[in-house]
């Protein structure tokens, strides 16, 4: 039987531990479903879910026609990558487009290109292969209506999901995080898998 | 899981704001030449535009230092580089995140403010020729003081996020 004060002096030692160090980012391990999906890829061609397995996946959800915060988003990931070194062969950026009127193969590919053609990859599909992937990890997004141009926005979320090299869904970034303290937490799920 | 809403602004909101601000820039045109020999109060640093490809809209961003007594406003930017030139504004409303068109944005006396990635952004569209990382593109702000600068910023490639 173990005392009391042997279970916190347990607790103590494992907080030094690396494995019960609390992550930067928000937990989701166990709250959100693994990576898994039909889309098209940037190259025009299928793409499932599968396909990320043995990488690190960085998924957000996004389109080409937002200037402010979807490109700071994914600067902000390219600076991520580069603090990660090595380890950044481990990670692929999904670029899930909530616009797939506008976001083509071609599009995404000339897009996620101008920031990382190696580590990102634009994913698009059908409206309802978006909807429902959108509604799988609870992300809002709506069309909004036409200005007189044609030109529209679309509202979404801005969250980066983290899911490990087995597809399991396990962090989720946001605005808020630091690319060190992203960098940090990716490190540690990269880490994991060998 | 901030929504973000990027406002495209409309037709008859931006030909309001264009005949604001060029009535205002008469007015105040004629002010700023009386007081031409008064230096200038603002001064623009840190200027730069996120590239993106196939003439995407992309933003520019600037710091704006006043250092002078009263405060003075951005009321209109315009570029020959680029068709259309706006100031927007990322608005926090709890747990979202809206894009608006601002019509005025006030630099305080003696202060500065960031344009800068998540706050505001001057949301340039149409451009008129091809761009690239590392070229320079000009855009003339004009203020409530009547003053305008003609400002270079720095084009450069999306991934950079300064």
């Amino acid at each position: 039987m173990l005392s009391a004060a042997a279970l916190l002096a347990m607790f103590a030692l494992a907080g030094c531990s690396q494995r019960a160090e609390p992550w930067h980012l928000t937990n989701v391990s166990g709250h959100l479903p693994d990576l898994d999906f039909s889309l098209t890829g940037d190259d025009g061609r299928p793409v499932t879910g599968a396909s990320f397995k043995g990488h690190t996946s960085l998924v957000y959800f996004g389109y080409t026609h937002c200037p402010d915060v979807c490109p700071e988003t994914m600067g902000r990931l390219m600076q991520v990558l580069n603090k990660l070194g090595p380890d950044a062969q481990k990670v692929r950026i999904l670029f899930i487009t909530v616009d797939p009127a506008r976001d083509t193969p071609q599009a995404l590919h000339d897009y996620v290109g101008a920031f990382d053609p190696t580590h990102a990859e634009g994913l698009t599909g059908t409206d309802w292969q978006i909807e429902s992937l959108a509604k799988r990890y609870r992300v809002a997004y709506q069309m909004e209506k036409r200005d007189p141009n044609g030109n529209y926005e679309v509202t979404h979320s801005s969250a980066v999901y983290v899911f490990d090299a087995q597809g399991r869904a396990r962090l989720l970034a946001t605005d808020n995080d630091t690319p060190d303290a992203i960098a940090q937490d990716l490190r540690r799920i990269v880490d994991q898998r060998s | 899981m901030n929504p973000i809403t990027t406002k495209v602004r409309t037709l008859s909101a931006s030909a309001g704001a264009a005949a604001v601000a060029l009535s205002l820039s008469l007015s105040l045109a004629f002010i700023g030449h009386a007081q031409a020999a008064a230096p200038q109060a603002i001064t623009a640093k840190d200027a730069w535009v996120r590239w993106l490809p196939n003439n995407l809209p992309a933003a520019g961003y600037v710091t704006l230092v006043n250092a002078g007594d009263k405060p003075v406003d951005l009321v209109d930017i315009s570029s020959s580089d680029y068709g259309d030139a706006m100031l927007h504004q990322t608005v926090s409303n709890g747990s979202s995140q809206k894009m608006v068109m601002v019509d005025k944005l006030t630099i305080p006396a003696h202060g500065q403010v960031a344009i800068a990635p998540g706050g505001y952004h001057l949301m340039l569209e149409d451009a008129k020729h091809k761009i690239a990382p590392g070229d320079t593109v000009r855009l003339k702000l004009k203020f409530s003081d009547g003053a305008t600068l003609d400002t270079p910023f720095a084009v450069k490639s999306p991934a950079q996020t300064k």
